[in-house]
């Protein structure tokens, strides 16, 4: 069985420094990808995986990460777009981080592609027309 | 050579051939300017996008007892309107904020509500809180007042534009190392975003560059409606460098605009916020242009790819009002997604929707077709390029 989730981690400070996703591949054989990751020094840091492995090894990791005194969440925010007040300006295009915003080259039509979002919120911010919306 | 008269006969005889403006460059290339000039009457152009320099003036109608709003206060939603007109006279602005919004002092501010949603919120027919503080005079005693009210009820609703389709844009960039929130959007720091905000081929005043059909008094549609061209916008600046074809190669020319809000629509008045800059307002404009002759359609028929932007740096030159470009770059590259600035890809962001603005386009030319809107002949042209014309920065001058 492979197991395969996106899942939001956060640093405290002190553990900004520890190699955890060395260990995830090493230990339990997982294999990731990074959605989003701002991990500074002396910051806390926030990181968005995908990890994929065994049942067993996710379990492990997770367990793992834990441990190390991460705090670990799945990716459940839910970014939505409002299709009545989006007037396909294309303005929040160029800031989405993983694509999942785009237009089409020849409607001009903006279109969210949902699968793709790591609900990072920012296109909440730059929409001048309130028309992309989260849930917790 | 077509006058605008005889135009208006062929509309009114169901003969009259429109095109907008995206349509014409590809008729051209088909027919050669002068078969396409013959074929078509009129060509539609339209935009739509956040502007500023936009409000509504209105009259409540007088209370009983009467009240005099002029020199007092009067806000509708809790967005002040300005009251320095006749006893129940209110303009009201697309920026305009409730006192109590926390503006920029929780950086960057949102401004969720403000003037141009209360103009979205006024013509999509919701009731509206006026809440009135006067002074009372012996033939105005009332000092409160505090209803409900709603467009159908008001006596005049009009919007007016006192500036509106800038004649091309600046292409916002910034070139520092931290985040800025611009009236031209949020520009992410080492050029990781590149904004620009015209229609292009499709605007306006690109497709008549030296205002040769459009005046004072020409009908347009406005906001869903119809409108005038009231007179030139503000910060009209006609003698700006051009290309040889008379595109000017930044901001130029704009229009003030004017028109019933009561007939307008909240498809095409959309109030906006802008983060840490402020409320505006989103308006929708469709200008005919006559093809009076071969001249006035070469010019109509411009492509995205001859019209040229330059790229300003909103976190250093545009604050300090410096106007040095990092480059200059067209419209076919801005809509293609990505602009090359200084050996970096840059992905570029619209203000201005294309699509909304084609959706105006099409039916400024349903409304020709069907005999629902004819031309108008200007009564006065703008000032042009050689007029001498121009917009002027602010001389500060110590006060004693």
């Amino acid at each position: 069985m492979i197991s395969k989730a996106k899942i939001v981690l956060h640093f405290p400070k002190n553990l900004v420094a520890q190699p955890v996703v060395y260990h995830l591949v090493k230990d339990f054989d997982m294999q990731f990808s990074i959605l989003k990751a701002e991990v500074n020094p002396d910051e806390e840091g926030l990181m968005v995986l995908e990890l994929t492995g065994t049942k067993e090894n996710y379990r492990k990791s997770l367990e793992y990460i834990k441990k190390a005194g991460l705090k670990v969440q799945p990716l459940s925010h839910d970014v939505s777009m409002d299709k009545t007040k989006c007037v396909d300006c294309t303005v929040c295009v160029p800031v989405c981080p993983t694509d999942a915003l785009d237009k089409d080259p020849e409607t001009f039509e903006v279109k969210f592609i949902k699968e793709q979002c790591i609900a990072c919120g920012i296109c909440l911010k730059v929409c001048p027309y309130g028309a992309m919306k989260i849930k917790f | 050579m077509k006058s605008i008269s005889e135009i208006n006969e062929k509309i009114k005889k169901g003969k009259v051939v429109v095109i907008t403006a995206e349509e014409a460059a590809g008729l051209v290339d088909k027919h050669g300017l002068k078969g396409a000039a013959r074929k078509v009457d009129v060509v539609t152009t339209a935009t739509f996008g956040p502007m500023c320099s936009s409000g509504i003036y209105f009259n409540t109608g007088h209370t009983k007892p009467r009240v005099k709003m002029g020199g007092g206060k009067a806000c509708l939603n809790d967005v002040p309107c300005y009251t320095g007109l006749a006893a129940v006279d209110l303009f009201l602005g697309a920026t305009a904020i409730p006192d109590q919004d926390p503006r920029n002092q929780v950086y960057p501010g949102e401004f969720k509500y403000g003037g141009g949603h209360v103009i979205e919120d006024l013509v999509g027919g919701k009731d509206l809180i006026l809440d009135v503080q006067a002074y009372g005079t012996d033939c105005y005693p009332r000092k409160e007042l505090k209803t409900q009210i709603n467009i159908k009820d008001l006596n005049e609703a009009v919007l007016f534009n006192i500036r509106n389709c800038y004649q091309n844009y600046n292409v916002a960039v910034n070139a520092s190392n931290k985040i800025i929130y611009t009236y031209m959007g949020v520009l992410q720091p080492r050029l990781g975003n590149a904004n620009y905000c015209s229609a292009a081929a499709l605007s306006p005043l690109l497709n008549d560059p030296l205002y040769k059909t459009i005046g004072v008094g020409t009908r347009i549609f406005l906001g869903g409606g119809i409108g005038y061209v009231s007179w030139w916008g503000t910060q009209h600046n006609p003698g700006v460098p051009r290309t040889k074809s008379g595109l000017p190669k930044c901001g130029a020319g704009t229009l003030a605009l004017i028109g019933d809000l009561k007939k307008m629509s909240p498809r095409f008045l959309i109030g906006t916020s802008m983060l840490g800059y402020g409320a505006s307002l989103s308006v929708g404009v469709g200008v005919p242009i006559p093809v009076l002759n071969e001249d006035v359609l070469r010019h109509a028929c411009v492509r995205d790819e001859d019209i040229v932007a330059p790229v300003v740096d909103y976190s250093g030159d545009y604050p300090n009002g410096k106007f040095e470009p990092l480059a200059y770059v067209n419209y076919a590259q801005l809509k293609s997604g990505s602009i090359r600035i200084g050996g970096k890809d840059v992905p570029t962001g619209s203000l201005s929707s294309l699509r909304r603005a084609r959706e105006i386009a099409e039916i400024l030319k349903k409304w020709i077709q069907t005999k629902k809107f004819f031309l108008s002949q200007p009564v006065a042209q703008l000032p042009s390029v050689n007029s001498g014309y121009k917009v002027k920065p602010l001389k500060e001058r110590p006060v004693e």
